[in-house]
Formats: structure tokens, C-alpha cells, sequence
């Protein structure tokens, strides 16, 4: 196998990673979390660092009756996400 | 080993561990090892009115399986180093599989 740098075409999945750090990426979480932010590092486990970083989390309203769903935005400048609760990547054109 | 080195070079700094039952926890990080358990000096919980039976406590080790997310001081991290010790890192663990 060639040696993987930026210009080695995609070979195994986590290539498309690759190609997206230092880049605007979507990341879905378990527990209805998304996250919007710069990729910094990633390793094998899809453990994370994201700058600039929004977080969307869905909830469902609280009583039984009320079944709208609440989203709630944090911000946060520098974030170390653990791998396990990782679902998916996705690069992400800026938007 | 990326993330171990990683969390190595923030020892001494104010991080929020974030855990997967909601739980945030503030306070300077003293050690960390190969699962990313940590070491959390002086600590306080964010909400702590939620949690009062861990106002008493001053320091923690937090089991790394149990840690959803870790915010950062922005300024103790250098971006452009940590992607380059990634692609080194992807590198190593192509060149691994190939051989």
C-alpha cells in the first residue's frame, strides 16, 4: 500500500476523513446530537477535536401529550469528542 | 496514541469533561492515560444545584468509557500541529496495515 498524505486516493473509509481535517465537518452522535465545527484530529476510534463547534441537541417534549421537538444550540470553541458515541462524519461544504 | 499525547500536553489546564449521563464537571486536568481516564483537580459541577452530592468533592478520576465530551481552553492548542500529528498518525497506521 502507498504511503497515505493528502493526495493518496481514498482506500479505506476513514480516508474520507482524512481529506476533511482542517475542514468543515457534520457530525452525527448517539442521543440525538449533532455537531457543526472545524476537524483538528481524528484517530481510528473516531475520537474527535473540533474547533468552533455548534451543537445541536433534538428533544422531545417532556409531558406525554406534547410531542414537538425542542432543539437546543450550544457553542464551544474547542471540543474533544470520544469516539464510542460517534455515528457518522460527514464533510461539509461551508454553509 | 494521539489522543493520549494530545491530552498530555494540556495537563495543568482548565477543561470541562462532559459526561454521557449529562454530568459537567470543571477543574484542572492532572493526569490522563492510554483509555483517556482523567484526573480532575479542584473541581466544580456546572448545575450544581442538580447535583449537590458532589459539592463536597475536590477531585476525581473519571473512567475515559463514561466521558462524552471535553472542552477545551482554545488558546493551549495548536490546530495546525494537531492535524499534522494526525496525518502522521493515519500515515503510521496505513502503512501498518499494508505490511
Amino acid at each position: 500500500m502507498s504511503d497515505a498524505d493528502d493526495s493518496s486516493p481514498i482506500q479505506e473509509p476513514l480516508d474520507l476523513v482524512r481529506l476533511s481535517l482542517a475542514e468543515q465537518v457534520f457530525v452525527k452522535l448517539r442521543g440525538d446530537r449533532e455537531l457543526r465545527g472545524r476537524l483538528h484530529a481524528y484517530d481510528s476510534h473516531c475520537n474527535l477535536v473540533l474547533g468552533d463547534v455548534e451543537e445541536t441537541i433534538y428533544v422531545v417534549g417532556d409531558d406525554e401529550e406534547d410531542d414537538s421537538i425542542k432543539t437546543i444550540k450550544k457553542q464551544s470553541e474547542m471540543l474533544f469528542v470520544r469516539g464510542d458515541s460517534v455515528v457518522l462524519i460527514s464533510p461539509q461544504a461551508q454553509s | 496514541m494521539l489522543f493520549f499525547s494530545f491530552f498530555k500536553t494540556l495537563v495543568d489546564h482548565e477543561v470541562t469533561v462532559e459526561l454521557k449521563n449529562d454530568l459537567s464537571i470543571r477543574g484542572t486536568l492532572k493526569s490522563v492515560d492510554q483509555f483517556l481516564n482523567i484526573k480532575l483537580d479542584d473541581i466544580m459541577v456546572l448545575e450544581e444545584a442538580k447535583y449537590p452530592h458532589l459539592a463536597a468533592v475536590r477531585n476525581v478520576f473519571i473512567r475515559g468509557s463514561v466521558v462524552r465530551y471535553v472542552h477545551l481552553p482554545s488558546g493551549a492548542v495548536d490546530t495546525a500541529l494537531l492535524e499534522d500529528a494526525t496525518r502522521r498518525e493515519a500515515s503510521n497506521a496505513a502503512a501498518a496495515k499494508g505490511r
